[in-house]
């Protein structure tokens, strides 16, 4: 694929105190395709992304979408572009119902009360067209859902705004099997209506199933880029885990 | 409860159609219909035990008067404990206020209806202010609401009673004291009432029905998550102190209109009682649920239990005992609902897996 990346990441630091978490790192995404960031617990993912989201601000380094350069310091400045992100941890709100959730931060009003009908047809119809029908009633209450459930909220909501790009913190971590297929699916579905997503997991065999590209962090540093069908879970292994360095002979590029 | 549901797609369709939750819906979901059963039987209960004296327009009228003060604070009180937070300075701000009104109405000749609202004024001004205090210390300076509004309790009263040397005020205009505190509406509601009636009903839109209310409960369900959506939590939340701070500035004024007087010493035990209508109406000391109506409720079970006790001769010290057991069961029951609520979140970081096969890896997560 030769389109050009939406957002790209270039020779970013991040520290906090005396600890280097993020030594320079090069990262992109291309619209379309599903990019998977993979390293060890403590590798500085999460980091990466905070960063992207405009919650921790990286220290140095520079960040460019759709070719423009880009301050990223505040989440307002993340959320302006199109970036979203589903966190680790979810961040819903769980005495809040799905499409309080779904719209929290950017609610519709009309005059000064909240449009309550439109925004519930409107998360309606995002879930729909994400081909989602576990949920009960879209005016439960989040607390009352099961994980899968709530990472289906979580990224519908990453989905309604009509984002660009779409990171994904580990969103299959807490689920079964056949969730983790939904959820799975939902990221594949995501990548075809164009959208750059990425996706951080620590379950290689999610990664080959959804990843058009695998980025590899090992302790704060960005080791190598592959390419799904140019590599293979064990190699991929041997680069978490450090067994591996980037150098000749490997199938990635150098980053 | 416990299966996730499997739904058709017309489910769904169902499902995106029932976009007309009413209000009432929304108000019965959060439990508090099972307080306003409670109020229900005590007050059956009372009118078995006293036929003829209970249920007057007399003692109807007194119950109402009684809660009214209670409820317009418990409006502020109710925003800043869904917020996960606690004003404990209300009584307090309450007396600084009416004695900063009394004060200015008194300098102005404590005559007629301009010095009246010049004197409301005064007296809501007096208490936003100590609620931006409040909110700061809380949501800028990360001080416990707690010891927060535990020093503005002691201090507010305290410059209230240097002000005045300690001795209450008593130079009220008179058309204020004859229409706030005594007037009627219709000839039989008390004007009093009217007022914290429209200040409830004017807190339980912007509660129920606003983006304010709404992040209100957000901020007290996740306020990271708030945060991440680029919700300015910190400012919203000095906004609901200071709610909380001129609710009670309003209480102040009314207060001097009834009682002719300011009250220095008689508003230690406000906030409490206060509080606990606010936590028996269902409003969780843990945040993100609660309701104006369930306060208003929580309030008026008290006051009904005080002025039953009195007319069945029962010795009115007991409402104390009943509230505290109320009281209790209360924050019992939210309690229980909670755990059950709780499921699906909490999440870690995973660990590396090939093909579901989980991977030792070193370092970390052992700490
Ligand atoms: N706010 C913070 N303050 C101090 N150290 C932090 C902070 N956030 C992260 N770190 C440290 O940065 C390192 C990288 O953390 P990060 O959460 O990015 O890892 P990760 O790759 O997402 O790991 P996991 O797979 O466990 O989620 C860790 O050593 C962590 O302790
Ligand atoms: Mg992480």
């Amino acid at each position: 694929m030769t389109t050009s990346p939406i957002l790209e990441v270039r020779q970013v630091t991040k520290s906090f105190g005396a600890v280097d978490v993020l030594k320079g790192i090069d990262f992109e995404v291309i619209p379309g395709t599903v990019t998977a960031l993979v390293g060890d617990n403590g590798a500085g993912k999460s980091t990466l992304i905070k960063g992207l989201a405009g919650i921790q601000p990286f220290d140095s380094g520079e960040v460019t979408f759709e070719g423009v350069k880009v301050n990223l310091n505040e989440p307002r400045d993340a959320a302006d572009l199109g970036i979203e992100v589903v966190y680790q941890d979810l961040a819903l709100c769980d005495n809040l119902d799905i499409v309080q959730n779904m719209f929290l931060g950017r609610e519709v009003k009309r005059g000064i009360p909240l449009d309550e009908a439109d925004m519930e047809s409107r998360a309606g119809e995002t879930l729909k067209s994400l081909s989602v029908r576990t949920v009960k009633s879209l005016r439960q209450k989040v607390s009352s859902l099961s994980g899968g459930q709530r990472q289906t909220v979580a990224i519908a909501r990453a989905v309604l705004w009509n984002n660009k790009v779409v990171i994904l913190d580990e969103p299959t971590a807490a689920l079964g099997v056949a969730q983790t297929e939904q959820v799975l699916n939902l990221v594949r579905r995501l990548g075809e209506q164009g959208l750059g997503v990425v996706i951080i997991s620590h379950n290689l065999q999610d990664v080959f199933e959804v990843a058009d590209y695998i980025y590899v962090l090992y302790l704060g540093t960005m080791v190598v880029r592959l390419k799904r069908e140019d590599t293979n879970p064990s190699e991929v292994v041997e680069y978490i885990t450090g067994g591996k360095t980037n150098n000749a002979g490997s199938n990635g590029d150098l980053v | 409860m416990s299966t996730p549901m499997k739904t058709s797609a017309r489910d769904v369709e169902d499902m995106v159609k029932s976009g007309d939750v009413t209000i009432i819906q929304r108000i019965t979901r959060v439990q508090a219909l099972q307080i306003v059963l409670v109020l229900f039987v005590i007050v059956i209960l009372f009118s078995i035990l006293a036929p003829d004296s209970f249920l007057t327009v007399f003692n109807l009228r007194s119950i109402m008067m009684n809660t009214a003060i209670f409820a317009v604070l418990g409006v502020g009180a109710t925003f800043v404990i869904i917020t996960a937070g606690i004003d404990l300075s209300i009584g307090s701000v309450l007396v600084f206020s009416s004695v900063i009104s009394a004060q200015v109405m008194g300098n102005l000749g404590a005559e007629g209806w301009t010095t009246s609202l010049i004197g409301l004024g005064a007296a809501l001004l007096a208490g936003g202010a100590w609620g931006w205090l409040n909110g700061f210390l809380v949501a800028k300076a990360k001080v416990p609401a707690f010891i927060v509004t535990l020093g503005t309790l002691g201090a507010a009263l305290g410059l209230a009673q240097v002000i005045t040397g300690g001795i209450d005020l008593y130079e009220i205009p008179v058309v204020m004291v004859d229409t706030v505190g005594f007037g009627n509406l219709f000839g039989e509601l008390p004007n009093l009432v009217v007022i914290a009636a429209v200040v409830v009903l004017l807190g339980g839109v912007l509660l129920h029905m606003t983006r304010f209310g709404l992040l209100t409960y957000a901020i007290g369900s996740n306020p990271e998550a708030c945060r991440r959506v680029g919700v300015k939590v910190d400012r919203h939340l000095i906004w609901v102190y200071i709610i909380s701070g001129v609710t009670a500035g309003m209480a102040g004024w009314l207060s001097i209109a009834f009682f002719q007087q300011t009250t220095m010493g008689g508003n230690s035990m406000t906030a409490l009682t206060v509080i606990a209508g606010v936590v028996i109406g269902g409003t969780s000391l843990f945040g993100g649920i609660g309701t104006i109506f369930g306060t208003v409720i929580g309030l008026l079970i008290p006051v009904v239990l005080q002025a039953g006790f009195i007319i069945i001769g029962v010795e009115s010290y007991w409402q104390g005992v009943v509230i505290g057991i109320f009281l209790v069961a209360a924050v019992y029951i939210d309690g229980v609902r909670r755990d059950r609520a709780v499921r699906g979140s909490g999440r870690k970081p995973g660990r590396l897996q090939v093909g579901g096969v989980q991977l030792g890896t070193q370092q970390k997560e052992g700490k």
